[in-house]
């Protein structure tokens, strides 16, 4: 029986905000732009909220790595029912080259700072896709991972998850304490009711800096240049297959 | 789009609409440092924002759906009215202790607004709880009756006022429901019209008179469960538009009310009603507000994208100049509801300032709403498009909850008093 499930939360632009990239090609347009809550972090505080529901864990704490925002973030997962939070000092320059590297080894320290036995986190964040934080932590931790969640049941001192796999779904045990990243179908996450928000407000969040956890932020990835998708080319229209295989070929595609 | 100039303060966090809209919001924490001046009209605290967007997103997500079969079928759905309830939306003001959100006046204000984008008669529902209903309960109900009736109006019972009849809409103390006194009980009768919730309601507070001979000062506010003999609701009108909202005659055949159900004292119904609505016409201005907000973000994208004579119809400057004007009217019907709602809240006289919002709110939907179907054309007209519907909604905004011209004699009173000195 998990004590403490650490839940990782990132704040990202919205998921319904057209993007556009910076006019230097150095990355995208964040400033004045609506961000929330990364939706593969929702369904992981869903599912941390869920287990303390159940009884088969004692607190929830919401952990958010950046700059004086995330504490929103922090807030909306406070409303959905984490008892605390803690937030991550990073700003400038060291939060625009924050990658999964920095951040699992925060949530690495954490977790044994908290002694945290369960560790939540969203698959990959919209952002930037990568896909990687859930499985570093649990490498620097030496714990074992379900990834790719679509189900999760504790059994014991051990968690059976569900994986959503190009195949299918495969089923795996692990022991616990564990890492899991949840997958889209994981949970539906509830709504903020608008008491909770009211109560979020009394729940405490904690500064922490990433020195204090002897975290070295220091990124081995330069980000060269950010370019938008090509625009999507009209199509041409041909009258027999003869032609199509001619276009074809003139395009140097067979 | 960010050709508005957001403002960024370390502390706060700017958020850009999702959908073009006329208002840019600002999150900042209630103790703003000292020498920041006066933050816009447009300012919330984290509460408020969170609300707000919360609100928001169940709105979009939970009630967009059905509005349409709602409209059709005249029928809130049960799902709507249970999902509201869950997320504590219908008892915003009603304090923890018995239930309810515990936040402010304004919280409701944007609350309104928000369900009114999407769906007016479900954002009617929600301001009459909160402003009027639960106002009067909170503020004038002694702590039984408080005890009795503020958990279930937080968590699941809807309420109903009664105060209009088929005789008495404006000149609402002509009434003529009679409340007769029987030592320590009274009989009520009479007919009460134009009910809003009374399909749904749970319990209703019923304005009657308890002493004819006094006029108007007998006016007595009862409460009345739905399950007492003799209360009858009336068949739903067959309405225009806020159709899923029900609006029912509620007929009074010799009801028996104990005297402890009496809502404050004998006589002084006719004050209560007054103070009360003064509040509820701010709400009013939030739902006409939130209802032309969301007829206009439905529209501006189309004329963005409907190309005629080779360019967006958007590019034409007499269209652009219509737009720029009904944006201006939306800011300016924002911003007056927005600060009666904080004059309210400050404890400040708002009297005046609330009157004013409802009047323009009114006014500017209406006005919004016709605009918007002219700029979809052809399609604006049709139901398959949801322009109509705000078009149809908007008209009841001028006539309920005190008539666009009870509100202007109000102002101009109230003006007259103010140039008496």
């Amino acid at each position: 029986m998990a004590a403490r499930v650490l839940v990782g939360v990132k704040r990202v632009i919205d998921y319904a905000v057209k993007i556009r990239v910076k006019p230097d090609n150095t990355g995208v347009v964040t400033d004045g732009v609506k961000h929330s809550m990364n939706p593969f972090c929702e369904i992981a505080v869903e599912e941390a909220v869920r287990l303390k529901e159940k009884k088969l864990v004692k607190e929830v704490v919401a952990v958010s790595c950046g700059p004086q925002q995330v504490q929103e973030t922090i807030r909306t997962a406070l409303a959905m029912g984490a008892d605390r939070g803690i937030h991550v000092e990073v700003s400038g320059k060291d939060y625009d080259s924050l990658g999964p590297l920095q951040v699992s080894k925060i949530l690495a320290a954490l977790a044994k700072k908290e002694e945290a036995s369960l560790i939540i986190l969203g698959k990959q964040a919209i952002d930037d896709d990568c896909n990687q934080t859930g499985q570093m932590t649990a490498a620097l931790l030496d714990w074992p991972q379900g990834t790719f969640a679509s189900e999760v049941a504790v059994e014991g001192d051990k968690l059976k998850v569900i994986r959503e796999v190009d195949g299918g779904l495969e089923t795996i045990k692990i022991n616990l304490p564990a890492v899991v990243t949840a997958d889209l179908r994981l949970n539906t996450p509830r709504y903020a009711t608008l008491p909770n928000i009211m109560k979020a407000k009394k729940k405490k969040i904690t500064n922490v800096k990433p020195g204090d956890l002897g975290v070295d932020l220091t990124s081995r990835l330069e980000v060269l240049r950010v370019d938008e998708p090509p625009q999507r080319q009209a199509g041409v229209k041909v009258e027999t297959v003869e032609d199509l295989v001619g276009k074809l070929k003139e395009a140097g595609r067979i | 789009t960010d050709a508005n100039l957001q403002l960024y303060r370390p502390w706060a966090s700017c958020q850009a609409p999702l959908r073009p809209t006329s208002s840019h919001t600002i999150a900042v924490e209630q103790s703003a440092p000292a020498g920041t001046g006066f933050p816009p009209l447009q300012t919330f605290t984290e509460e408020e924002a969170m609300m707000r967007d919360a609100v928001r997103k169940y709105a979009q997500e939970r009630v967009a759906p059905l509005v349409s079969e709602m409209d059709e079928n005249s029928s809130m759905a049960d799902e709507v009215i249970k999902s509201l309830f869950e997320l504590g939306l219908m008892g915003i003001e009603i304090s923890t202790e018995y239930g309810g959100t515990g936040s402010s006046f304004f919280s409701s204000v944007l609350v309104i607004e928000e369900l009114a984008k999407v769906d007016p008669s479900v954002a009617v529902l929600c301001d009459i709880q909160n402003t009027l209903i639960n106002t009067l309960m909170s503020n004038l109900g002694t702590e039984e009756q408080k005890a009795k009736y503020l958990p279930r109006l937080a968590t699941d019972m809807i309420g109903s006022f009664c105060l209009s009849e088929a005789g008495s809409g404006s000149d609402a103390f002509a009434m003529k429901t009679k409340a007769e006194k029987h030592k320590d009980y009274y009989i009520i009768n009479g007919s009460k019209m134009w009910i809003s919730s009374a399909e749904h309601a749970g319990v209703f507070l019923v304005l009657a008179n308890a002493d004819v001979s006094a006029g108007y000062r007998g006016i007595t506010c009862f409460i009345v469960d739905r399950d007492t003999e003799g209360l009858e609701i009336g068949k739903k009108e067959n309405k225009l538009g806020l159709r899923a909202s029900s609006t029912c005659a509620v007929n009074f055949d010799n009801v028996k009310v104990h005297e402890k159900n009496i809502l404050g004292k004998v006589g002084q119904g006719y004050k209560y009603a007054i103070g009360m609505l003064n509040g509820g016409r701010i709400g009013i201005a939030a739902q006409m507000l939130g209802l032309a907000q969301g007829c206009f973000d439905h529209a501006v994208p189309y004329t963005r994208q409907r190309m005629q004579f080779g360019k967006r119809i958007f590019d034409f400057q007499g269209l652009q100049h219509q737009i720029a004007y009904v944006a201006t009217q939306l800011e300016a019907a924002r911003l007056l509801t927005y600060n009666a709602a904080r004059l309210k809240e400050a404890g400040r006289p708002f009297v005046k300032e609330a009157c004013m919002s409802k009047y323009f709110a009114a006014e500017v939907a209406t006005l919004t709403t016709s605009k918007c179907i002219e700029w979809m054309g052809g399609v604006g007209f049709t139901k398959d498009y949801p322009i109509e519907k705000y078009y149809r909604d908007c008209k009841i905004g001028t006539i309920y909850e005190g008539t666009s011209n009870i509100q202007l004699s109000t102002v101009a009173k109230l003006l007259d008093q103010e140039y008496n000195s």
